[in-house]
């Protein structure tokens, strides 16, 4: 595979130009119809994640429970599209989601810094599959791309995809730490012509995670790389999104920089702890007219 | 006959690339419901006068005129139409607020009365931009985050300046001129008129300012700021009206000095007019901008700096990118990005908070537009236009490109105003420079690469009053704004901008 050849285009992203439009998009105006619909599809496209130290299987079991039914009164709510969790507890969210639409994804390859030899991340890969991921997020060697070892970053996302076998492959690209837009934009280049099928903006460890600035750098390279290769890549924006409006700020983004065909939760993923409430808080709101207070929903 | 086969499984071949060819469909799996801006804060009186004196007056002859939102054609409201008679009393009255009030004040009073106008400005910020956008046509969105604060920083700007100008202007004895007859465009009405009036009165001049004769009621509502303020009756006056109630003002001979912004085709009367007398001028007048991008720009940013340069404020911008050269090994790219963002133009309700592309002025402006589009097509150039809805009623157009664009062509050399941008290309930078500077205007240009050196380079070289660099459409009052060539001479903006203003000894 010729990913090295691919990733030497220079594109470059001018910083001010990307988070001018970035921010010019949040002022789109979201109200009533659009705001319900918007919310609906955002909880459709959430990977309702927990990655602590501390995960148990009881605390994943409640979570699972929250992503088939995020609001038990109003049935008419979709399922979440995903839930994340560490590979040890693979078995229990699978169990737990058994029979639902909800998927299972699994971090790997030595997550969160990425730091530990191939081989261990292709078991940890393998290993997370056989326990039942449908959905595997990868990290990137970040100190690998930064020093400018990008055929070593490139040959761990195709061997990582290999040993995905039937599993969709989410690459993190770690945003943060890649620090300029010019870096973002190659990384993701980078992570698509090696397999990714989607490219995730953070771990989740590290600030800033997903600004919406970021987002907008890696939503034009997959619409660039479709338009070369015709080949849908996902996007995955994970970190810091607490909010109904950042995620229909995210929306926006979608919708106007890569259109219809990536506003499902096929192609469009948000990786979030705590935004789900924010969510269904809004999507009462909407219907009521009041805001109620935060014990009307649980916190899982 | 071999020949015709070939060339038909080459257009067959042809075909099926172009299908399989991955497409981009902005539609609307999910769309956002209509957020109009109300139209309460705004309180339209069915008659508006002449401001004179301190005073709203009819016109003497008792002449109005009908004003209307052209999104809708609804007439808003009629507006008394200045004739001579009101024209000579409008200066009369400058002359008289200059001569016993304005020049003698402590020029830190005059200096608040400026501050008093952006603050009220401030307040009524909402209020300023629906009825700029309801006279206009222009989106919501701008008028209230460009028009309007840009203006009220006008303001502040100059302010600051009127107790000042000793250090503007060092080694000099500074003083006013006099009455400063104005005329604007209906393009950025409110905004031209804080170009012109917070220089003006922060120097010590009073003004007799005529806006456009499509767009006079944000002017009368900031002649009400200006009664609000406490302005001494006579500092400002405005007095509505068309090319004829211009035509007084600048022949009056109580006026010391003549600003306008507006065609070059009557900024070449005004001056005609003006040779032979001691009447200052400067003129800010038309422009057909390059907007030039290499190959090693970051383009998806040069496609956001190309659309705000041609479809900011429908493309009525006189500083407008309409010409767009780039360099030839990235042509294919660029206008495939561009054609994408511009299906993602919402055109309509000026009013509605998510519109990009409003209203176009008038009617009048909507059949030049339509007759040089017509034009291109007939030339032989290719047209690219948005697919969106143009609305039944009201003055649309939707946002439009040419491709294959010769240098010859009349939308290659005419000022369109409009939504319409002409794309050419180069192979060198020499190339790209010969071609921007082949134009009898120089009022602005872009240019767009990651490399430094070369931004350089370009900019030493382009006959053009503004060059931005990686950005287009940027304004500060700190920054001085005006033309080469045909585009007029002058500066606003800044301390060159204050040089116009004032008297030096």
């Amino acid at each position: 595979m010729s990913t090295s050849a691919q990733v030497i285009y220079d594109r470059p992203v001018d910083q001010v130009g990307i988070e001018e439009r970035a921010a010019s998009l949040a002022k789109r105006s979201i109200k009533k119809d659009a705001k319900r619909a918007g919310i609906r599809l955002a909880i459709s496209m959430l990977d309702l994640t927990t990655l602590e130290g501390k995960d148990s299987d009881g605390k994943v079991r409640q979570l699972c429970r929250k992503a088939v039914r995020p609001m038990p009164e109003d049935p008419t709510v979709p399922s979440v599209a995903a839930v994340c969790v560490y590979p040890n507890l693979v078995p229990v969210a699978r169990m737990a989601l058994a029979g639902s639409s909800v998927k299972v994804a699994s971090v790997a390859t030595g997550f969160p810094a990425g730091l530990v030899p191939l081989s261990v991340k292709v078991e940890d890969t393998r290993r997370a599959v056989d326990m039942g991921a449908d959905e595997i997020d990868m990290v990137i060697d970040r100190g690998a791309f930064l020093s400018g070892e990008y055929s070593k970053v490139a040959d761990e996302i195709v061997t990582v995809k290999e040993a995905c076998g039937p599993a969709h492959l989410k690459v993190i690209l770690e945003t943060g730490e890649l620090e300029t837009y010019d870096n973002v934009r190659k990384a993701s280049d980078l992570a698509m012509a090696s397999g990714a099928d989607f490219i995730k903006t953070s771990t989740g460890k590290i600030n800033p995670a997903a600004t919406p600035s970021v987002v907008l750098v890696m939503l034009e390279a997959i619409r660039d790389y479709y338009l070369e290769t015709g080949r849908r890549v996902g996007m995955k924006p994970a970190g810091g999104i607490k909010t109904s409006k950042q995620a229909l700020h995210l929306l926006v983004l979608v919708k106007e920089t890569l259109g219809d065909a990536w506003l499902t939760p096929d192609l469009f993923r948000i990786g979030a702890s705590t935004l789900a409430n924010d969510l269904l808080m809004q999507l009462v709101k909407e219907s009521s007219g009041r805001y109620q207070s935060e014990d009307y929903f649980t916190k899982d | 006959m071999s020949t015709t086969v070939k060339e038909e499984a080459r257009g067959a071949a042809r075909a099926r690339i172009e299908r399989e060819r991955p497409a981009i469909e902005f539609g609307n799996a999910w769309d956002y419901s209509p957020a109009p801006e109300s139209r309460d804060i705004v309180r339209l009186e069915k008659r508006y006068g002449l401001f004179i004196d301190g005073k709203f007056v009819p016109a003497r002859s008792g002449k109005t005129f009908e004003t209307i939102n052209p999104a809708t054609e609804e007439v808003l409201a009629e507006v008394a139409e200045a004739g001579a008679a009101d024209v000579d009393a409008a200066v009369r009255a400058a002359e008289e607020a200059h001569r016993r009030r304005w020049s003698k004040l402590a020029p830190a009073e005059r200096g608040k009365y400026v501050y008093r106008i952006a603050r009220l400005m401030q307040e009524k910020s909402r209020e300023l931009a629906v009825l700029e956008t309801m006279n206009g046509g222009k989106p919501i969105k701008e008028s209230r985050d460009v028009d309007v604060p840009l203006a009220i920083a006008h303001f502040f700007y100059h302010a600051g300046w009127a107790d000042k100008l000793e250090w503007a202007f060092p080694r000099h004895k500074v003083s006013s001129i006099g009455v400063c007859g104005q005329i604007i465009p209906w393009n950025f009405p409110l905004l031209m008129a804080a170009w012109k009036i917070a220089p003006a009165l922060a120097a010590g001049n009073t003004v007799v300012l005529k806006p456009a004769e499509t767009t006079p009621l944000t002017s009368l509502a900031l002649a009400k700021i200006c009664q609000e303020a406490d302005l001494p009756p006579g500092v400002v006056n405005i007095v509505p009206g068309a090319g004829e109630t211009g035509a007084h003002l600048v022949n009056h001979p109580r006026v010391r000095k003549i600003a306008f912004t507006g065609s070059t085709e009557v900024g070449k009367i005004i001056q005609r007019a003006l040779a032979g007398t001691d009447k200052r001028l400067t003129l800010e007048l038309g422009g057909k901008a390059a907007n030039i991008v290499f190959e090693d720009a970051a383009l998806d940013q040069a496609v956001e700096g190309i659309v705000n340069g041609i479809y900011f404020n429908q493309g009525h911008v006189c500083c407008a990118g309409s010409r767009l050269l780039v360099q030839e090994s990235i042509a294919e790219t660029l206008i495939r990005k561009l054609a994408l963002r511009v299906e993602t133009l919402r055109l309509g309700d000026p009013l509605d908070k998510n519109t990009d592309v409003g209203a176009i002025n008038s009617r009048m402006q909507l059949d030049k537009i339509r007759e040089l589009v017509a034009c291109g097509v007939e030339e032989g150039a290719r047209m690219h236009q948005s697919s969106c809805a143009v609305p039944e009623k009201g003055f649309f157009f939707p946002p439009t490109f040419f491709t294959e664009v010769a240098q010859s062509h009349r939308i290659a050399r005419e000022e369109i105003f409009g939504p319409v941008l002409s794309i050419m290309t180069f192979r060198t930078p020499d190339e790209a420079v010969e071609k921007a500077n082949n134009i009898p205007y120089g009022l602005s240009a872009g240019v767009w690469t990651d490399k430094g050196s070369k931004i350089f380079r370009m900019t030493a070289k382009m006959r053009a009053g503004v060059v931005w660099a990686n950005t287009f459409n940027k304004f500060d009052p700190a920054s001085p704004f005006g033309g080469y060539k045909e585009s007029g001479f002058g500066r606003e903006g800044g301390v060159h901008g204050l040089r116009a203003y004032v008297e030096l000894s």
